[in-house]
Protein backbone atom coordinates (compact mmCIF):
# COMPACT_ATOMS: atom_id res chain seq x y z
CA UNK A 1 0.00 0.00 0.00
CA UNK A 2 1.34 3.31 -0.94
CA UNK A 3 0.84 6.21 1.87
CA UNK A 4 1.58 9.69 1.81
CA UNK A 5 3.17 11.15 5.01
CA UNK A 6 2.25 14.98 4.93
CA UNK A 7 4.51 16.95 6.73
CA UNK A 8 3.40 19.99 8.78
CA UNK A 9 5.26 22.69 10.72
CA UNK A 10 5.70 26.05 11.31
CA UNK A 11 9.10 27.55 9.46
CA UNK A 12 9.06 30.64 11.21
CA UNK A 13 10.00 28.17 14.76
CA UNK A 14 12.93 26.41 12.84
CA UNK A 15 14.04 29.66 12.13
CA UNK A 16 14.70 30.69 15.56
CA UNK A 17 16.73 27.67 16.22
CA UNK A 18 20.74 27.42 16.10
CA UNK A 19 22.39 26.61 13.48
CA UNK A 20 23.94 23.40 14.44
CA UNK A 21 19.97 22.28 15.76
CA UNK A 22 19.00 22.91 12.33
CA UNK A 23 21.79 21.06 10.87
CA UNK A 24 21.41 18.23 13.38
CA UNK A 25 17.29 18.11 12.11
CA UNK A 26 18.14 17.77 8.39
CA UNK A 27 20.94 15.23 9.32
CA UNK A 28 18.17 13.09 11.01
CA UNK A 29 15.83 14.07 7.69
CA UNK A 30 18.55 13.02 5.79
CA UNK A 31 19.67 9.30 7.30
CA UNK A 32 15.49 8.90 7.29
CA UNK A 33 15.65 8.77 3.76
CA UNK A 34 18.31 6.94 3.21
CA UNK A 35 17.33 4.10 4.71
CA UNK A 36 13.73 4.42 3.21
CA UNK A 37 15.71 4.54 0.21
CA UNK A 38 17.78 1.37 0.87
CA UNK A 39 14.74 -0.67 2.62
CA UNK A 40 13.02 -0.17 -1.01
CA UNK A 41 10.29 1.71 0.84
CA UNK A 42 10.49 5.30 -0.85
CA UNK A 43 8.83 6.42 -3.56
CA UNK A 44 9.05 9.67 -3.78
CA UNK A 45 8.80 13.18 -1.64
CA UNK A 46 9.18 17.29 -2.13
CA UNK A 47 9.81 19.92 0.34
CA UNK A 48 6.92 23.11 -0.37
CA UNK A 49 8.77 27.00 -0.52
CA UNK A 50 8.24 29.07 2.18
CA UNK A 51 4.10 29.81 2.57
CA UNK A 52 4.91 33.23 1.91
CA UNK A 53 5.78 32.57 -2.36
CA UNK A 54 2.39 30.91 -2.39
CA UNK A 55 -0.34 32.39 -4.74
CA UNK A 56 -4.38 31.21 -5.07
CA UNK A 57 -5.81 30.59 -8.00
CA UNK A 58 -9.55 30.60 -7.90
CA UNK A 59 -11.84 30.44 -11.19
CA UNK A 60 -15.49 32.29 -11.23
CA UNK A 61 -17.85 32.41 -14.44
CA UNK A 62 -14.81 31.69 -16.47
CA UNK A 63 -12.16 34.21 -15.08
CA UNK A 64 -9.42 33.37 -13.38
CA UNK A 65 -7.87 35.62 -10.72
CA UNK A 66 -4.32 34.75 -9.20
CA UNK A 67 -3.77 36.82 -5.55
CA UNK A 68 -0.86 36.38 -3.54
CA UNK A 69 -1.52 34.54 0.00
CA UNK A 70 -2.52 33.27 2.08
CA UNK A 71 -0.35 34.33 4.81
CA UNK A 72 -2.92 33.32 7.50
CA UNK A 73 -1.07 33.22 10.91
CA UNK A 74 -1.56 29.15 11.63
CA UNK A 75 0.87 27.97 14.17
CA UNK A 76 1.36 24.73 11.35
CA UNK A 77 1.82 24.58 7.65
CA UNK A 78 1.67 21.86 4.74
CA UNK A 79 5.10 21.93 3.92
CA UNK A 80 5.73 19.00 2.09
CA UNK A 81 5.42 14.87 1.90
CA UNK A 82 7.01 11.94 1.47
CA UNK A 83 5.45 8.89 -0.28
CA UNK A 84 6.42 5.40 0.76
CA UNK A 85 5.44 2.13 -0.38
CA UNK A 86 5.15 0.00 2.52
CA UNK A 87 3.77 -2.98 4.16
CA UNK A 88 0.61 -1.88 6.54
CA UNK A 89 -0.81 1.67 7.61
CA UNK A 90 1.10 0.95 11.35
CA UNK A 91 4.65 0.60 9.45
CA UNK A 92 3.64 3.88 7.47
CA UNK A 93 2.48 5.89 10.58
CA UNK A 94 6.14 4.46 12.28
CA UNK A 95 8.36 6.07 10.14
CA UNK A 96 6.18 8.99 10.10
CA UNK A 97 6.61 9.02 13.89
CA UNK A 98 10.58 9.22 12.90
CA UNK A 99 10.17 11.92 11.32
CA UNK A 100 11.32 14.84 13.38
CA UNK A 101 8.57 17.41 12.97
CA UNK A 102 6.26 14.84 14.17
CA UNK A 103 8.12 15.66 17.57
CA UNK A 104 7.69 19.55 17.12
CA UNK A 105 4.74 19.52 15.11
CA UNK A 106 2.40 17.02 13.54
CA UNK A 107 2.61 14.41 10.19
CA UNK A 108 -0.84 13.55 9.10
CA UNK A 109 -0.79 9.75 6.96
CA UNK A 110 -2.55 9.40 4.06
CA UNK A 111 -3.47 6.70 2.21
CA UNK A 112 -3.32 6.81 -1.71
CA UNK A 113 -6.39 5.55 -4.20
CA UNK A 114 -5.46 2.65 -6.10
CA UNK A 115 -6.68 1.12 -9.43
CA UNK A 116 -7.34 -2.36 -8.55
CA UNK A 117 -10.50 -3.93 -7.20
CA UNK A 118 -11.68 -7.19 -5.81
CA UNK A 119 -14.33 -9.13 -7.67
CA UNK A 120 -17.65 -7.69 -6.37
CA UNK B 1 19.31 -14.37 -37.29
CA UNK B 2 17.31 -11.05 -35.90
CA UNK B 3 17.99 -9.51 -32.74
CA UNK B 4 14.77 -9.66 -31.24
CA UNK B 5 14.09 -13.31 -32.22
CA UNK B 6 17.23 -13.79 -30.00
CA UNK B 7 15.95 -12.02 -27.82
CA UNK B 8 12.87 -13.55 -27.38
CA UNK B 9 14.58 -17.24 -27.56
CA UNK B 10 16.71 -16.06 -24.25
CA UNK B 11 14.43 -14.65 -22.49
CA UNK B 12 12.74 -17.85 -21.22
CA UNK B 13 16.21 -20.02 -21.00
CA UNK B 14 17.56 -17.31 -18.48
CA UNK B 15 15.20 -19.12 -15.68
CA UNK B 16 15.90 -22.58 -15.92
CA UNK B 17 19.98 -21.52 -16.67
CA UNK B 18 19.96 -19.33 -13.18
CA UNK B 19 18.15 -22.23 -11.64
CA UNK B 20 21.04 -24.68 -12.75
CA UNK B 21 23.49 -22.66 -11.27
CA UNK B 22 21.88 -21.72 -8.18
CA UNK B 23 21.23 -25.58 -7.04
CA UNK B 24 25.07 -26.16 -8.08
CA UNK B 25 26.76 -23.65 -6.95
CA UNK B 26 24.74 -21.98 -4.01
CA UNK B 27 25.45 -18.14 -4.35
CA UNK B 28 22.58 -16.38 -6.08
CA UNK B 29 24.51 -12.89 -6.87
CA UNK B 30 27.01 -14.16 -8.25
CA UNK B 31 25.33 -16.73 -10.09
CA UNK B 32 23.12 -13.83 -11.37
CA UNK B 33 25.90 -11.84 -12.77
CA UNK B 34 27.46 -15.10 -14.63
CA UNK B 35 23.97 -15.81 -16.96
CA UNK B 36 23.96 -11.77 -17.42
CA UNK B 37 27.29 -12.19 -19.09
CA UNK B 38 26.36 -15.19 -20.81
CA UNK B 39 23.25 -13.91 -22.42
CA UNK B 40 25.09 -10.97 -23.32
CA UNK B 41 27.55 -13.52 -25.17
CA UNK B 42 24.61 -15.52 -26.88
CA UNK B 43 22.85 -12.39 -27.96
CA UNK B 44 26.49 -10.70 -29.50
CA UNK B 45 27.22 -14.16 -30.85
CA UNK B 46 24.56 -16.15 -31.64
CA UNK B 47 23.10 -13.57 -34.56
CA UNK B 48 26.75 -14.07 -36.25
CA UNK B 49 26.99 -17.46 -35.88
CA UNK B 50 23.79 -19.17 -35.74
CA UNK B 51 22.15 -20.34 -32.49
CA UNK B 52 23.61 -23.65 -31.71
CA UNK B 53 22.05 -26.55 -31.48
CA UNK B 54 21.06 -26.73 -27.73
CA UNK B 55 21.05 -22.81 -26.50
CA UNK B 56 20.23 -24.01 -22.71
CA UNK B 57 23.06 -26.31 -22.81
CA UNK B 58 25.10 -23.40 -24.71
CA UNK B 59 24.00 -21.04 -21.66
CA UNK B 60 24.75 -23.07 -18.69
CA UNK B 61 28.19 -23.81 -19.32
CA UNK B 62 28.81 -20.59 -20.78
CA UNK B 63 27.71 -19.06 -17.44
CA UNK B 64 28.98 -21.91 -15.33
CA UNK B 65 32.73 -20.72 -17.20
CA UNK B 66 31.78 -17.29 -16.09
CA UNK B 67 31.68 -17.98 -12.42
CA UNK B 68 34.53 -20.24 -12.17
CA UNK B 69 36.35 -16.85 -14.32
CA UNK B 70 35.34 -14.58 -11.35
CA UNK B 71 35.71 -16.65 -8.31
CA UNK B 72 39.66 -17.21 -9.85
CA UNK B 73 40.09 -13.79 -10.08
CA UNK B 74 38.79 -13.47 -6.03
CA UNK B 75 41.51 -14.24 -3.38
CA UNK B 76 42.66 -17.30 -2.32
CA UNK B 77 41.15 -16.96 0.62
CA UNK B 78 37.75 -16.19 -0.54
CA UNK B 79 37.87 -19.01 -2.99
CA UNK B 80 38.80 -22.14 -0.51
CA UNK B 81 35.57 -20.26 1.35
CA UNK B 82 33.56 -21.06 -1.90
CA UNK B 83 34.88 -24.32 -2.20
CA UNK B 84 33.81 -25.38 1.25
CA UNK B 85 30.56 -23.82 0.76
CA UNK B 86 29.96 -25.33 -2.56
CA UNK B 87 31.35 -28.91 -1.60
CA UNK B 88 28.48 -29.07 0.61
CA UNK B 89 26.04 -28.73 -1.81
CA UNK B 90 25.03 -32.09 -4.24
CA UNK B 91 25.82 -31.30 -7.62
CA UNK B 92 28.85 -28.57 -6.73
CA UNK B 93 31.93 -28.86 -8.10
CA UNK B 94 32.98 -31.95 -5.93
CA UNK B 95 29.54 -33.16 -6.78
CA UNK B 96 28.43 -36.29 -8.91
CA UNK B 97 28.34 -33.72 -12.38
CA UNK B 98 30.71 -31.43 -10.81
CA UNK B 99 33.23 -32.34 -13.87
CA UNK B 100 31.04 -30.02 -15.72
CA UNK B 101 32.27 -27.12 -14.64
CA UNK B 102 34.76 -25.55 -16.77
CA UNK B 103 35.40 -28.51 -18.39
CA UNK B 104 32.40 -29.27 -21.10
CA UNK B 105 32.38 -27.36 -24.41
CA UNK B 106 29.59 -25.10 -25.16
CA UNK B 107 26.79 -27.21 -26.57
CA UNK B 108 27.78 -30.41 -24.37
CA UNK B 109 25.93 -29.65 -21.50
CA UNK B 110 22.63 -31.34 -20.48
CA UNK B 111 19.59 -29.82 -20.57
CA UNK B 112 18.68 -28.06 -17.16
CA UNK B 113 17.22 -30.71 -14.41
CA UNK B 114 13.51 -30.04 -14.14
CA UNK B 115 13.78 -29.08 -10.32
CA UNK B 116 15.86 -25.93 -11.20
CA UNK B 117 12.62 -23.88 -11.38
CA UNK B 118 11.21 -25.26 -8.14
CA UNK B 119 15.03 -24.28 -6.44
CA UNK B 120 15.18 -21.12 -7.74
CA UNK B 121 10.54 -19.96 -6.47
CA UNK B 122 11.85 -21.91 -2.96
CA UNK B 123 15.06 -19.06 -2.94
CA UNK B 124 13.04 -16.18 -4.52
CA UNK B 125 10.29 -17.20 -2.14
CA UNK B 126 12.29 -17.59 1.04
CA UNK B 127 10.45 -16.77 4.64
CA UNK B 128 13.17 -14.67 5.99
CA UNK B 129 11.93 -12.15 2.91
CA UNK B 130 9.33 -9.66 3.22
CA UNK B 131 6.21 -10.55 1.16
CA UNK B 132 7.61 -7.33 -1.38
CA UNK B 133 10.24 -8.50 -1.76
CA UNK B 134 9.62 -12.35 -2.45
CA UNK B 135 7.17 -11.09 -5.37
CA UNK B 136 9.72 -8.27 -6.84
CA UNK B 137 12.56 -11.05 -6.73
CA UNK B 138 9.94 -14.08 -8.07
CA UNK B 139 9.59 -12.01 -11.32
CA UNK B 140 13.14 -10.66 -11.54
CA UNK B 141 15.33 -14.13 -10.98
CA UNK B 142 12.46 -16.44 -12.19
CA UNK B 143 9.82 -14.66 -14.49
CA UNK B 144 12.56 -13.04 -15.92
CA UNK B 145 11.40 -9.75 -15.87
CA UNK B 146 13.37 -6.72 -15.96
CA UNK B 147 13.82 -4.28 -12.79
CA UNK B 148 11.86 -1.71 -14.80
CA UNK B 149 8.91 -4.04 -15.82
CA UNK B 150 8.75 -4.74 -12.19
CA UNK B 151 8.93 -1.10 -10.97
CA UNK B 152 6.15 -0.44 -13.74
CA UNK B 153 3.85 -3.19 -12.96
CA UNK B 154 4.10 -1.85 -9.55
CA UNK B 155 3.74 2.05 -9.96
CA UNK B 156 7.21 2.51 -8.00
CA UNK B 157 10.03 4.76 -9.53
CA UNK B 158 12.92 1.65 -11.28
CA UNK B 159 15.39 2.51 -8.18
CA UNK B 160 12.80 1.84 -5.08
CA UNK B 161 12.16 -1.58 -7.08
CA UNK B 162 16.05 -1.88 -7.66
CA UNK B 163 17.23 -1.51 -3.51
CA UNK B 164 13.93 -3.99 -2.80
CA UNK B 165 15.65 -6.45 -5.13
CA UNK B 166 18.92 -6.23 -4.15
CA UNK B 167 18.00 -6.29 -0.61
CA UNK B 168 16.25 -8.94 -1.50
CA UNK B 169 19.56 -10.88 -2.54
CA UNK B 170 21.74 -9.45 0.36
CA UNK B 171 19.65 -10.79 2.26
CA UNK B 172 20.21 -14.29 0.93
CA UNK B 173 23.14 -13.51 0.53
CA UNK B 174 23.66 -13.10 4.37
CA UNK B 175 21.85 -15.98 5.13
CA UNK B 176 24.45 -17.97 3.40
CA UNK B 177 24.49 -21.89 3.05
CA UNK B 178 21.03 -22.11 4.74
CA UNK B 179 19.77 -21.00 1.12
CA UNK B 180 21.17 -24.11 -0.50
CA UNK B 181 18.86 -26.56 -1.80
CA UNK B 182 14.61 -26.66 -0.98
CA UNK B 183 13.86 -29.44 1.07
CA UNK B 184 13.32 -33.04 0.07
CA UNK B 185 9.01 -33.42 -0.75
CA UNK B 186 8.81 -35.92 2.55
CA UNK B 187 10.23 -33.39 4.91
CA UNK B 188 7.77 -30.97 6.32
CA UNK B 189 8.73 -28.18 6.07
CA UNK B 190 8.26 -28.87 2.07
CA UNK B 191 5.03 -28.05 1.98
CA UNK B 192 5.40 -24.85 4.58
CA UNK B 193 7.97 -23.48 2.03
CA UNK B 194 5.67 -24.57 -1.33
CA UNK B 195 3.20 -22.36 1.13
CA UNK B 196 5.23 -19.59 0.88
CA UNK B 197 5.96 -19.77 -2.84
CA UNK B 198 2.08 -20.41 -3.48
CA UNK B 199 1.44 -17.45 -1.97
CA UNK B 200 3.55 -15.28 -3.74
CA UNK B 201 2.50 -16.58 -6.93
CA UNK B 202 -1.09 -16.11 -5.54
CA UNK B 203 0.03 -12.11 -4.93
CA UNK B 204 1.24 -11.77 -8.21
CA UNK B 205 -2.07 -12.64 -9.69
CA UNK B 206 -4.11 -10.91 -8.00
CA UNK B 207 -1.78 -8.07 -8.31
CA UNK B 208 -2.38 -8.19 -11.97
CA UNK B 209 -6.26 -9.28 -11.98
CA UNK B 210 -7.47 -6.63 -9.90
CA UNK B 211 -6.67 -4.04 -11.76
CA UNK B 212 -8.90 -2.41 -14.48
CA UNK B 213 -8.64 -1.74 -18.01
CA UNK B 214 -7.15 1.24 -19.42
CA UNK B 215 -3.47 2.78 -18.58
CA UNK B 216 -2.36 -0.11 -16.46
CA UNK B 217 -1.89 -3.33 -19.06
CA UNK B 218 1.74 -3.46 -17.01
CA UNK B 219 0.21 -4.41 -14.35
CA UNK B 220 -2.26 -7.03 -16.36
CA UNK B 221 0.79 -8.73 -17.63
CA UNK B 222 1.37 -10.15 -13.74
CA UNK B 223 -1.79 -12.44 -14.06
CA UNK B 224 -0.06 -14.24 -17.53
CA UNK B 225 3.41 -14.23 -15.61
CA UNK B 226 1.70 -15.83 -12.43
CA UNK B 227 -0.12 -18.29 -14.42
CA UNK B 228 2.88 -19.35 -16.69
CA UNK B 229 4.82 -19.83 -13.19
CA UNK B 230 2.17 -21.40 -11.55
CA UNK B 231 1.56 -24.07 -14.57
CA UNK B 232 5.84 -24.72 -14.40
CA UNK B 233 5.39 -25.56 -10.55
CA UNK B 234 2.36 -27.99 -12.02
CA UNK B 235 4.51 -29.68 -14.17
CA UNK B 236 6.90 -30.18 -11.74
CA UNK B 237 4.52 -31.57 -8.96
CA UNK B 238 1.34 -32.61 -10.73
CA UNK B 239 -0.10 -34.52 -8.05
CA UNK B 240 0.08 -31.77 -5.59
CA UNK B 241 -3.73 -30.98 -4.94
CA UNK B 242 -2.80 -27.07 -3.44
CA UNK B 243 -0.67 -26.46 -6.88
CA UNK B 244 -3.64 -27.69 -8.86
CA UNK B 245 -6.24 -25.30 -7.39
CA UNK B 246 -4.20 -22.77 -7.24
CA UNK B 247 -3.90 -23.04 -11.05
CA UNK B 248 -7.10 -24.10 -11.47
CA UNK B 249 -8.16 -20.80 -9.29
CA UNK B 250 -6.40 -18.98 -11.05
CA UNK B 251 -7.62 -19.84 -14.80
CA UNK B 252 -11.28 -19.91 -13.31
CA UNK B 253 -11.16 -16.09 -12.30
CA UNK B 254 -8.89 -14.59 -15.28
CA UNK B 255 -11.18 -16.41 -17.40
CA UNK B 256 -13.83 -13.68 -16.57
CA UNK B 257 -11.59 -10.78 -17.07
CA UNK B 258 -13.42 -9.41 -20.46
CA UNK B 259 -16.01 -9.19 -18.90
CA UNK B 260 -15.51 -7.77 -15.12
CA UNK B 261 -14.93 -4.10 -16.78
CA UNK B 262 -16.00 -2.14 -18.92
CA UNK B 263 -13.89 0.03 -21.46
CA UNK B 264 -13.82 3.25 -19.51
CA UNK B 265 -12.88 0.97 -16.03
CA UNK B 266 -16.13 0.70 -14.40
CA UNK B 267 -16.63 -2.43 -12.35
CA UNK B 268 -19.05 -4.87 -13.59
CA UNK B 269 -20.14 -7.16 -10.71
CA UNK B 270 -20.43 -10.71 -11.45
CA UNK B 271 -23.82 -10.79 -11.34
CA UNK B 272 -24.49 -8.26 -14.21
CA UNK B 273 -21.03 -9.72 -16.38
CA UNK B 274 -21.82 -10.35 -19.98
CA UNK B 275 -20.94 -14.33 -19.53
CA UNK B 276 -20.51 -15.11 -23.50
CA UNK B 277 -17.58 -12.95 -23.09
CA UNK B 278 -16.02 -15.53 -20.41
CA UNK B 279 -13.36 -17.40 -22.12
CA UNK B 280 -14.80 -21.23 -22.41
CA UNK B 281 -11.27 -22.89 -23.11
CA UNK B 282 -9.72 -21.40 -19.35
CA UNK B 283 -13.29 -22.20 -17.98
CA UNK B 284 -13.07 -25.78 -18.90
CA UNK B 285 -9.26 -26.39 -18.42
CA UNK B 286 -10.00 -24.92 -14.72
CA UNK B 287 -12.81 -27.23 -14.14
CA UNK B 288 -11.13 -30.57 -15.19
CA UNK B 289 -8.47 -29.90 -13.53
CA UNK B 290 -9.85 -28.97 -9.67
CA UNK B 291 -12.08 -31.80 -10.28
CA UNK B 292 -9.21 -34.04 -10.94
CA UNK B 293 -7.84 -32.84 -7.85
CA UNK B 294 -10.72 -33.09 -5.73
CA UNK B 295 -10.88 -36.78 -6.43
CA UNK B 296 -7.30 -37.37 -5.53
CA UNK B 297 -5.79 -34.95 -3.79
CA UNK B 298 -6.15 -34.02 0.56
CA UNK B 299 -8.25 -30.99 0.69
CA UNK B 300 -6.86 -27.31 1.04
CA UNK B 301 -7.98 -23.44 0.73
CA UNK B 302 -6.52 -23.23 -2.94
CA UNK B 303 -9.19 -26.25 -4.06
CA UNK B 304 -11.79 -24.99 -2.49
CA UNK B 305 -11.64 -21.71 -3.75
CA UNK B 306 -10.90 -22.95 -7.40
CA UNK B 307 -14.04 -25.14 -6.54
CA UNK B 308 -16.39 -22.44 -5.47
CA UNK B 309 -15.16 -20.18 -8.69
CA UNK B 310 -15.74 -23.56 -10.87
CA UNK B 311 -19.55 -23.14 -9.91
CA UNK B 312 -19.72 -19.56 -10.70
CA UNK B 313 -18.30 -20.40 -13.71
CA UNK B 314 -19.94 -23.35 -14.83
CA UNK B 315 -23.65 -20.87 -14.37
CA UNK B 316 -25.07 -19.83 -17.55
CA UNK B 317 -26.89 -17.15 -15.97
CA UNK B 318 -26.47 -15.31 -12.73
CA UNK B 319 -29.49 -16.67 -11.54
CA UNK B 320 -28.86 -20.19 -12.12
CA UNK B 321 -25.75 -19.85 -9.78
CA UNK B 322 -25.60 -23.24 -7.72
CA UNK B 323 -25.56 -20.89 -4.29
CA UNK B 324 -26.38 -23.99 -1.35
CA UNK B 325 -23.31 -25.35 -3.29
CA UNK B 326 -21.21 -22.20 -3.10
CA UNK B 327 -22.30 -22.42 0.95
CA UNK B 328 -21.36 -25.72 1.73
CA UNK B 329 -17.75 -24.71 0.21
CA UNK B 330 -16.96 -21.70 2.22
CA UNK B 331 -18.15 -24.11 5.27
CA UNK B 332 -15.65 -26.13 4.52
CA UNK B 333 -13.74 -23.27 3.71
CA UNK B 334 -13.96 -21.56 6.97
CA UNK B 335 -13.01 -24.68 8.69
CA UNK B 336 -9.78 -25.11 6.90
CA UNK B 337 -8.95 -21.62 7.13
CA UNK B 338 -11.18 -19.42 9.41
CA UNK B 339 -11.24 -15.77 9.49
CA UNK B 340 -13.14 -12.88 9.02
CA UNK B 341 -12.95 -12.24 5.12
CA UNK B 342 -14.06 -16.32 5.11
CA UNK B 343 -17.13 -15.38 7.53
CA UNK B 344 -17.63 -12.43 5.21
CA UNK B 345 -17.73 -14.34 1.80
CA UNK B 346 -20.36 -17.11 4.06
CA UNK B 347 -22.36 -14.20 4.88
CA UNK B 348 -22.83 -13.11 0.99
CA UNK B 349 -23.79 -17.05 0.44
CA UNK B 350 -26.42 -17.19 3.08
CA UNK B 351 -28.10 -14.12 1.61
CA UNK B 352 -28.53 -15.80 -1.29
CA UNK B 353 -29.35 -19.41 -0.29
CA UNK B 354 -31.63 -18.35 3.11
CA UNK B 355 -32.52 -14.78 2.12
CA UNK B 356 -30.59 -11.50 3.52
CA UNK B 357 -31.80 -10.62 6.35
CA UNK B 358 -30.14 -14.04 7.47
CA UNK B 359 -27.11 -13.37 5.83
CA UNK B 360 -27.29 -9.80 7.77
CA UNK B 361 -27.50 -12.04 10.96
CA UNK B 362 -24.05 -13.52 10.40
CA UNK B 363 -22.33 -9.83 9.30
CA UNK B 364 -23.52 -8.44 12.61
CA UNK B 365 -21.07 -11.50 14.19
CA UNK B 366 -17.94 -9.67 12.87
CA UNK B 367 -19.32 -5.95 14.19
CA UNK B 368 -16.49 -6.05 16.63
CA UNK B 369 -13.81 -7.72 15.02
CA UNK B 370 -11.22 -5.56 15.07
CA UNK B 371 -9.36 -7.26 11.96
CA UNK B 372 -11.80 -6.00 9.79
CA UNK B 373 -12.49 -2.84 11.41
CA UNK B 374 -12.35 -0.05 8.66
CA UNK B 375 -12.20 -2.51 6.16
CA UNK B 376 -14.81 -1.37 3.08
CA UNK B 377 -15.96 -5.19 2.06
CA UNK B 378 -17.71 -5.53 5.41
CA UNK B 379 -20.00 -2.30 4.15
CA UNK B 380 -20.11 -3.12 0.76
CA UNK B 381 -21.53 -6.81 1.55
CA UNK B 382 -23.97 -5.30 4.01
CA UNK B 383 -25.09 -2.54 1.28
CA UNK B 384 -25.81 -5.28 -0.62
CA UNK B 385 -28.00 -7.51 0.97
CA UNK B 386 -29.94 -4.37 3.20
CA UNK B 387 -30.42 -3.53 -1.18
CA UNK B 388 -31.78 -7.41 -1.87
CA UNK B 389 -33.68 -6.67 1.59
CA UNK B 390 -35.65 -3.65 -0.04
CA UNK B 391 -34.06 -1.35 2.98
CA UNK B 392 -33.11 0.83 -0.06
CA UNK B 393 -32.54 4.04 2.35
CA UNK B 394 -29.72 1.94 4.57
CA UNK B 395 -28.36 0.53 1.82
CA UNK B 396 -27.57 3.66 0.34
CA UNK B 397 -25.95 4.66 3.82
CA UNK B 398 -23.64 1.93 3.40
CA UNK B 399 -22.79 1.99 -0.08
CA UNK B 400 -21.92 5.40 0.85
CA UNK B 401 -19.81 4.78 4.07
CA UNK B 402 -17.93 1.85 2.01
CA UNK B 403 -16.88 4.58 -1.03
CA UNK B 404 -15.46 6.29 1.68
CA UNK B 405 -13.57 3.68 3.22
CA UNK B 406 -11.84 2.20 0.08
CA UNK B 407 -8.98 3.13 -1.28
CA UNK B 408 -9.44 1.56 -4.71
CA UNK B 409 -10.87 4.25 -7.34
CA UNK B 410 -12.76 1.90 -9.75
CA UNK B 411 -14.73 0.38 -6.46
CA UNK B 412 -15.45 4.19 -5.27
CA UNK B 413 -16.91 4.90 -8.62
CA UNK B 414 -19.29 1.94 -8.41
CA UNK B 415 -20.09 2.89 -4.66
CA UNK B 416 -20.97 5.48 -5.43
CA UNK B 417 -22.88 4.59 -8.47
CA UNK B 418 -24.77 1.94 -6.75
CA UNK B 419 -25.81 4.33 -3.82
CA UNK B 420 -26.88 6.75 -5.90
CA UNK B 421 -29.30 5.04 -7.80
CA UNK B 422 -31.10 4.39 -4.30
CA UNK B 423 -33.60 6.35 -2.81
CA UNK B 424 -32.00 9.24 0.23
CA UNK B 425 -32.34 8.49 3.47
CA UNK B 426 -35.51 9.72 4.98
CA UNK B 427 -33.97 12.75 7.24
CA UNK B 428 -36.20 14.47 9.79
CA UNK B 429 -36.76 18.43 8.92
CA UNK B 430 -33.89 20.50 9.93
CA UNK B 431 -31.61 17.84 9.34
CA UNK B 432 -31.17 18.18 5.61
CA UNK B 433 -27.73 18.24 4.51
CA UNK B 434 -26.17 21.70 3.99
CA UNK B 435 -26.84 22.82 -0.02
CA UNK B 436 -23.59 23.02 -1.86
CA UNK B 437 -22.10 26.30 -2.29
CA UNK B 438 -23.58 28.29 -5.20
Amino acid sequence: MKYMLLIYNNPASYEAWAEDQRTALFNEVDALMKELRETGELVGGEALADPSTTKTVRVRDGIPAITDGPFAEVKEQFAGYITVDCESVERAAEIAARWPDARYFAMEVRAIMHTTSVEL
Amino acid sequence: MPQDSVEDLLRPLTRQVLGTLVRRYGQFEACEDAVQEALLDASVQWPERGVPANPLGWLITVASRRLTDQWRSESARRRREVTVFTLELPGGPGGPDGAALGAAEPGEERAADTDDTLTLLFLCCHPVLPPAAQVALTLRAVGGLTTAEIARAFLVPEATMAQRISRAKQRIKADGARFGLPPQPERPEHSERLAAVLHVLYLIFNEGYTTSSGDDLHRAELTAEAIRLTRAVHRLLPDDGEVSGLLALMLLTDARRAARSRPDGTLVPLADQDRGRWDAAAISEGSALISAALARAPIGPYQVQAAIAAVHDEAARAQDTDWAQILALYEVLERLTPGPVVTLNRAVAIGMVRGPRAGLEVLSGLDGDHRLAGNHRVEVVRAHLLEMAGDHAAARDSYQRAARLTTSTPEQRYLQARAARLPRLAREPGQAPASPPA
